[in-house]
């Protein structure tokens, strides 16, 4: 069997390609995202305390004001929701759980 | 110890083998108000106990659980629970020896797949958990010049994780725990190997490209560049550079560029 032998234009050449290749994703990925309160459905919060605790998806009633979901940036506030609810960018005293 | 004429508290050794092992008598000095012996309330804390070892199993695995069914998982995450209790008492630590668990467990011979789809989903837990990190952007590499490029090493993101099969373990984990209602059709000759990463806040699954485990443990290990293709092309026939280096880069495998 032939050795194949990486030759430098050759790397250089696949991460140019490779760079050019991401290039347009990555700016897509990098859409930012806020904390939107009060649109979460019960039991679908992302969670309060950041990624790495336990508390996503502990919210217990629709559209519950302490939990929030991660949105789009700039689409919280302008969400319909049933009954004129809207998405707030901080926390709404609204749609608790009952103690 | 005895305080105040109170009946000695149980010994831990005795008290937490009793709490997994039904066979063994209620430890002495679990007494109620009254002073007396309480072997219901020590049955329910021992329930208890078992209960939510199981849920926090379930919860680590759904897709085992949906391949299985709920009935057989319980059952199935009871024996474990009480052959591999925890070691630490931080609940997102458990499951790590789910997989080789259920590896060897008898009955689900006839499926061996199971503890390969279990390794995605506890890795897919600990990327979950990992440190948060910016992963490198495809700009710093480019800016990199081309006749250096092969001598680059990275220092590789801390929740890229690969998990390598001989069964097509994406497409179960995919099929049971993100699209549950999809009857994709899937090849169990089809082996596939699983990178994870967490670039942002979600955690990421992707197919890996045939030798792309190969090379990410070479610069794992502080290969360069140069090497690490060198060495993926030499051991996999088909290894495509410039595909997995796509990959990598969109999922975010690399965290910062070293030289």
């Amino acid at each position: 069997m032939q050795k194949k032998v990486m030759t430098a234009a050759i790397v250089a050449g696949a991460v140019a390609t490779a760079v050019a290749g991401v290039a347009a994703p990555t700016a897509a990925n990098a859409q930012a995202k806020e904390k939107c309160y009060g649109v979460s459905l019960k039991g679908k919060n992302d969670c309060k305390a950041g990624a790495g605790t336990t508390c996503a998806g502990t919210s217990t009633v629709d559209y519950q004001g302490n939990a929030w979901t991660l949105v789009p940036t700039g689409t919280c506030v302008s969400m319909e929701l049933p009954d004129g609810r809207k998405g707030s960018l901080t926390e709404l005293d609204r749609d608790l759980p009952k103690a | 110890m005895s305080v105040d004429g109170q009946p000695a508290a149980p010994a831990l050794p005795e008290f937490s083998e009793a709490l997994l092992d039904t066979s063994l008598p209620v430890p002495s000095g679990v007494v109620g108000p009254d002073g007396k012996p309480a072997p219901k309330r020590f049955t329910v804390y021992r329930n208890n106990v078992v209960v939510s070892l199981v849920e926090a199993i379930e919860q680590t695995f759904p897709a085992v659980q949906r391949m299985i069914g709920e009935d057989y998982f319980k059952a199935l995450a009871r024996e474990f629970v009480v052959e591999k209790p925890p070691k630490s008492p931080v609940l997102m630590w458990y499951g790590a020896e789910f997989p080789a668990f259920l590896e060897t467990f008898e009955p689900l011979a006839a499926y061996p797949y199971l503890a390969d789809v279990a390794r995605v989903e506890w890795n897919w837990l600990q990327a979950y958990h990992a440190e948060d990190a910016m992963p490198l952007s495809p700009e710093e590499l480019a800016e990199v010049a081309p006749d250096a490029l092969g001598n680059m090493t990275f220092k590789i993101h801390p929740a890229a994780i690969v998990v390598e099969s001989a069964w097509p373990i994406l497409s179960f984990v995919a099929v049971n725990r993100f699209l549950p209602d999809d009857d994709m059709a899937i090849d169990l000759k089809d082996a596939q190997s699983v990178l994870i990463t967490r670039p942002d806040l979600d955690v990421e699954l992707m197919l890996l490209r045939p030798g792309g485990a190969l090379f990410l443990e070479q610069l794992r290990s502080g290969s360069t560049l140069g090497q690490a293709a060198e060495a993926a092309s030499v051991g996999v026939e088909n290894f495509d550079l410039s595909g997995v280096l796509t990959d990598f880069l969109s999922a975010g495998v690399f965290r910062t560029l070293a030289s």
